[in-house]
């Protein structure tokens, strides 16, 4: 799954940032919204299942456009376990993207809550009323979103690792802008 | 082109040092925006651990409101609502209610006639699929001014300190008016004949986009008549969900939907406050309850009457309450639905 391009795409990049500032919003709104009575709670809350429907919707566009462009390869010196990591680490990233939104939409659903998204849009229901689901969905929706920020962490720790230490070119891959270095040579 | 790497033996400080403060950083930012490095932030856990008896709280069970019973009726608008909030709800006709019938205590097996807060949930269907759900009392007034003084109201409730609630009053004198309430009002024999109030405030958004401060209440068809407490415990410990359930088959019980405008420099933040009587009222619609269902195998077990789902034209206002209520119901439902085979006879609870 990988093209000879050295660089992801360009749309494929401005989804990476784009995603990247919505995903640690939603895990911050969702860890801040649980712990807290006052008013921030339903602000929370209502920016919470928009987003979260807007972050399903933009990891399908790019899960597409994966398939579509491709990744660029990693560098051949990169030792076997890094490059084990680094495809596992996708792979468990776009799970996460994909799997929250719909635990969260299920979860809401197997509760009988509407889904309200803003105003008086709202998404239908995708599960019955019942509560084994819904204590299901929930538990799973609690201990994802850590294991999804402890993700990131460790995907954040590993490019800067590339960047840093091994100067080896992934963090360019998909940066945003290239470095004047890098466009001199 | 890429510079070479450089060698892996050479481990340089710098670089780990940066990598492991952005780490550090953030699971610190996150720690904080979880509450775990504020002790003293009211989190839904505290609030809703506050409530439970001194023995815990009753497992599957809702940890506040504990007993009550299902209903199933209708709301038929009379379409004069729609000149406050373009809620569809308000436009004329006939809408499907689910609702339920409760008492204002942690324990479900509360006899009847001990508890002095009974309250109504229910929730509106209108044909767009939004919904309205509300949990009204009947008290006219809610105890305390602020979730921060519910809380210490709860917390001094369940103290050992023989001054705690003494204590609690100095600091929450508002408390004394609701007390009036508790003490001197009157009580009734039946559900039926209880009046429901919002207490909280709302904001109605009517079709212009402008918005009015409103309160709303249900107020009964049935006559009330006072009976005194300790007539109401000789007539055994569930009278109230007997009598709601042989009246029902007996005949439907209405109540009409009247909401209450405030006026420019009402309270609208305390519901502690009732607001003058002279105010614009509007009777909007009528309840009618058609059957009474035991909660047991009921279609309101497991619906969550959370006062925050509300349908587009109805919006919270700057009442602190419903965003501290739906946060706390949320985390009571999470739990009790986790521990449904505890609820007795249910199809899980069996197992």
């Amino acid at each position: 799954m990988t093209t000879s391009r050295k660089r992801f795409a360009a749309p494929q990049r401005l989804l990476h940032w784009l995603m990247a500032i919505c995903i640690l919003s939603m895990l911050f709104i969702g860890v801040g919204m649980v712990s807290t009575i006052t008013s921030k709670y339903l602000t929370l809350v209502q920016i919470h299942k928009p987003l979260g429907i807007a972050i399903l919707v933009l990891a399908l566009i790019r899960l597409t456009l994966r398939l579509i462009y491709k990744a660029p390869p990693l560098p051949p010196d990169l030792p076997e376990p890094i490059k084990l990591g680094a495809e596992l680490s996708q792979y468990v990233l776009y799970a996460l993207m994909i799997s929250m939104p719909l635990i969260g939409w299920g979860m809401l659903s197997a509760a009988s809550y509407p889904v309200v998204l803003f105003g008086g849009v709202h998404l239908p229901s995708i599960l019955p009323l019942s509560p084994t689901l819904h204590t299901w969905l929930w538990r799973a929706h609690h201990y994802l979103a850590f294991a999804f920020f402890a993700t990131i962490l460790m995907h954040v720790a590993a490019i800067l690792f590339h960047k840093l230490i091994r100067n080896d070119g992934i963090f360019e891959t998909m940066a945003p802008l290239l470095t004047r270095n890098q466009r001199n040579e | 082109m890429v510079q070479s790497p450089a060698s892996p033996n050479s481990f340089r400080l710098g670089p780990a040092l940066i990598i492991a403060a952005v780490v550090g950083i953030a699971a610190v930012a996150f720690a904080y925006t979880a509450g775990w490095l504020s002790p003293q932030r009211l989190t839904p856990k505290k609030l809703v651990a506050a409530l439970a008896p001194p023995g815990g709280p009753a497992l599957g069970h809702r940890r506040n409101h504990a007993k009550g019973i299902c209903f199933t009726g209708t709301f038929e608008a009379n379409g004069d609502g729609s000149a406050l909030s373009r809620a569809p709800v308000f436009a004329q006709g006939q809408y499907p209610v689910l609702g339920r019938f409760n008492l204002g205590t942690p324990d479900p097996n509360a006899p009847d006639a001990t508890v002095r807060v009974r309250g109504l949930g229910i929730s509106i269907k209108t044909p767009d699929g939004q919904e309205w759900r509300s949990a009204m009392i009947n008290a006219p007034i809610f105890p305390v001014s602020t979730p921060q003084g519910f809380y210490e109201l709860l917390t001094a409730s369940g103290s050992k300190d023989p001054d705690a609630m003494k204590k609690f009053i100095d600091a929450h004198p508002e408390f004394i008016t609701f007390l009036g309430w508790a003490k001197g009002g009157p009580w009734t024999g039946s559900y039926a004949e209880e009046r429901y109030n919002s207490l909280d405030s709302f904001l109605f958004v009517d079709g212009s986009g402008a918005t009015h401060p409103i309160r709303w209440s249900l107020i009964p068809a049935a006559q009330p008549v006072s009976v005194p407490p300790d007539e109401l415990a000789k007539r055994g410990p569930d009278f109230l969900e007997q009598e709601i359930t042989q009246r029902v088959a007996a005949g439907p019980q209405r109540w009409s939907l009247v909401v209450t405008e405030a006026n420019p420099g009402d309270p609208t933040a305390d519901p502690n406050k009732a607001w003058p009587a002279d105010r614009r009222t509007v009777e909007v619609g009528t309840l009618t309850v058609q059957q009474i269902e035991p909660e047991r195998d009921g279609p309101c077990l497991n619906i969550n009457f959370d006062p925050t789902v509300l349908p587009s034209g109805i919006t919270t206002s700057d009442d602190p309450f419903p965003a501290a209520r739906s946060a706390a119901y949320s985390r009571s439902y999470n739990s009790r639905t986790a521990e449904a085979s505890h609820y007795p006879g249910t199809e899980t609870g069996a197992r």
